[in-house]
């Protein structure tokens, strides 16, 4: 009886997908590039905040950030806790590395960034997928870049952080205000479910994924 | 707002438009008064009817039911004192069989040490010493009539020859008493052991007969549950009240146990089914199969009672043959020793799982690693081990309060369905009584309103039949 009840639940089991997907774009343009440790805290944040099953991958945003090769690393976790384990510890030493060598670049495609982060969590079909932007959301196109074209995030949240203020902002409030309204209006016209600016990392850290 | 003065004829003139629709409405209702009358007549009519009818029918499906839990709590209780007189003539029967085993020894040695006590008490008797040979010599000796001093020396000789001969006779007699106390002596531990033997036997006499006034006790309470008389159901029924009560609190005890099983195994399983996978939006796999493993040793725990008769949830496993009984309760322990050895594992696999995972907190915090292991910090994994493995074990034992539990409750829930159904029917009938008594206050208050048309309608009446209008009035 006690089998048939349990094959009865497993065979009931819940349609939904539970698993989460994370993107982070990582903004290394400029003086951001200085702000990797920040960066990195959030990174180990997310590493363990994340369940077994979940989805992460940590980009970086160059001159042209549409490629795989801006993928630092990607991973989906095991469904088993200790394997899942073990890769968080590769997934932190990968992102160690690549934190003492990152090196700034000369223009910043967050377009870019957000089209492929959007294929990638398409891809996992997580349950959650979450694109987390850790930029001063000031994209500068190099010549030639292609971004004004209406971009696909349906069913992504997003969530900018650490969103600096520049010298430009510090004159004029307008302009930072008016860029980051821009950016909300043009991912909420895109699809994103959520639009989420964490600016204070010490407090509001929990706000970054939907946390079961 | 202004819905209202929608009603008016003249909204200009409210007063006049409330008056003018007062009237209306008195000699709408002075019109309506009799259908209305019987209107209120019928539906009380029918209120009481109804409720008269579910509380008479919830009456008599209270008493029908009262009778089933009746009949059944008494085979209930009868079947309890028979199984209780039936163990108790078993323990009877034990001790029957094993003195009566033992009787034929016990007799032989009795008897053995009667015929021995026979024997030294027959050498024990009194020899009577042989007649004194020198009775006849002297009655020779006062025969001879003539002699001189021949009869007297004759008698002398004599006396000394008695004097010797008394003197031996005494001193054997003497040595034949020294003999007889020696045979007395040693039939001392002869008659210890026969009244050690006799002790014994008064012993298990007592016993025996301590289990026949346990067995006239069950067998006059089995005679009063066959009388099937009120103050026997009525103890039965507390009986059940009270069993479920403890049995309650025990199963109460159990679950405590059974969650923190629960929770030594659940974070492991996630390891052996996955981490991820979800039954509802909150019910992770791991966790359902934590319970199912929790589940199945209750079973087998069942499974081990049932086999060993302890319980008898499953009448066919008590009416299996002893060898098929063997290998059930065989096959159920072996299955909750591998089990209790399951979640043994899994308490300590879980242990690492939580290392495991502290560890990695202080990587990713970059903080410094705990100070040195020491022989304390395996306490807690030592304990987790021996809680999965016996937890298991004491599990197994909630099959005896989940059998007092199942058999209670049905009393129990036959008692309160019997009384709300009685509470209900109270309800029902003292309801029907209010919609009989209602029917007139209702009649009454509608004619309130009208009691001026009424009124006027009772002095024409007057004034065309005065003593029509009498009775009327009356």
């Amino acid at each position: 009886m006690l089998l048939g009840a349990a094959l009865m639940m497993s065979s009931c089991s819940d349609g939904r997908v539970h698993s989460q997907a994370v993107y982070m774009l990582v903004d290394t343009s400029g003086t951001y590039a200085q702000e990797m440790n920040k960066a990195s805290k959030i990174i180990n944040y997310l590493l363990a905040t994340l369940n077994p099953g979940d989805s992460m991958a940590v980009a970086k945003v160059e001159t042209r950030s549409f490629t795989e090769k801006d993928i630092i690393s990607r991973v989906t976790f095991d469904t088993r806790p200790t394997q899942a384990t073990a890769q968080k510890r590769a997934f932190k030493a990968k992102i160690e590395a690549f934190a003492n060598e990152v090196k700034g670049s000369a223009y910043t495609d967050i377009t870019g960034g957000l089209i492929q982060g959007a294929e990638y969590l398409n891809e996992t079909r997580a349950g959650t997928k979450t694109i987390v932007i850790f930029s001063d959301m000031q994209e500068e196109l190099g010549e030639g870049t292609k971004r004004d074209f209406p971009i696909q995030l349906d069913g992504i949240r997003i969530v900018v952080l650490n969103v600096t203020k520049l010298k430009s902002d510090n004159a004029d409030p307008r302009q930072y205000l008016a860029r980051l309204k821009r950016w909300e209006s043009r991912v909420r016209k895109a699809g994103a479910t959520d639009w989420e600016m964490v600016n204070d990392l010490e407090n509001n850290m929990q706000r970054i994924l939907n946390i079961r | 707002m202004n819905d209202w003065h929608s009603w008016l004829f003249w909204p200009d003139s409210v007063a006049l438009s409330i008056f003018v629709l007062s009237v209306l409405a008195l000699l709408f209702l002075y019109a309506a008064r009799e259908p209305m009358h019987l209107m209120i007549h019928s539906l009380c009519h029918l209120f009481t009817q109804t409720s008269r009818f579910l509380a008479r029918w919830l009456f008599l499906t209270a008493e029908k039911l009262q009778q089933r839990n009746r009949s059944v709590l008494l085979a209930h209780g009868e079947e309890s004192a028979a199984l209780l007189i039936d163990r108790e003539f078993a323990r009877v029967g034990d001790i029957v069989r094993k003195d009566m085993q033992d009787y034929p020894a016990l007799q032989r040695k009795l008897l053995e040490e009667v015929t021995r006590i026979e024997e030294d008490y027959h050498k024990c008797g009194e020899v009577p010493p042989p007649p004194p040979e020198w009775v006849d010599a002297i009655e020779s000796v006062s025969q001879i009539k003539s002699g001189g001093d021949m009869p007297r020396k004759l008698l002398e000789e004599l006396n000394k020859s008695i004097h010797k001969i008394h003197d031996k006779t005494v001193g054997e007699y003497r040595h034949s008493y020294e003999d007889r106390h020696k045979i007395l002596k040693g039939m001392q531990p002869s008659w210890r052991s026969v009244d050690k033997m006799l002790g014994e036997i008064d012993k298990k006499m007592v016993t025996l007969h301590g289990n026949a006034r346990q067995i006239d006790g069950h067998m006059s309470k089995f005679e009063s549950l066959r009388a099937k008389d009120d103050k026997t159901e009525h103890a039965l029924t507390v009986s059940a009240f009270v069993q479920l009560a403890i049995s309650a609190l025990v199963m109460v005890v159990a679950l405590g146990g059974a969650f923190v099983n629960y929770k030594l195994i659940a974070l492991p399983m996630s390891e052996m089914v996955g981490a991820s996978d979800y039954i509802t939006d909150s019910l992770k796999t791991s966790d359902v199969a934590a319970l199912v493993i929790i589940l199945m040793e209750a079973s087998m725990g069942l499974f081990l009672l049932e086999s060993l008769r302890i319980t008898q949830l499953f009448p066919r496993i008590a009416s299996m043959d002893d060898k098929m009984r063997h290998r059930l309760m065989l096959a159920s322990l072996i299955f909750l020793v591998i089990l209790a050895g399951i979640e043994s594992s899994l308490a300590l696999m879980r242990d690492m799982l939580v290392a495991d995972k502290a560890m990695l907190m202080r990587d990713l915090a970059s903080a410094a690693p705990p100070a040195a292991d020491s022989w304390l910090t395996n306490v807690p994994m030592a304990g987790q081990m021996i809680m999965g493995f016996v937890l298991p074990f004491a599990l197994a034992f909630v099959a005896i309060p989940l059998e007092s539990v199942v058999y209670s409750l049905r009393t129990v829930i036959g008692v309160v369905l019997v009384q709300g159904m009685r509470g209900i029917a109270v309800a029902l009938r003292f309801a029907s009584v209010l919609f009989k008594r209602m029917a007139k206050v209702l009649e009454l208050v509608y004619d309130i309103p009208i009691v001026i048309p009424l009124k006027i309608e009772r002095w024409v009446v007057s004034l065309r039949n005065p003593a029509a209008a009498s009775a009327t009035g009356k």
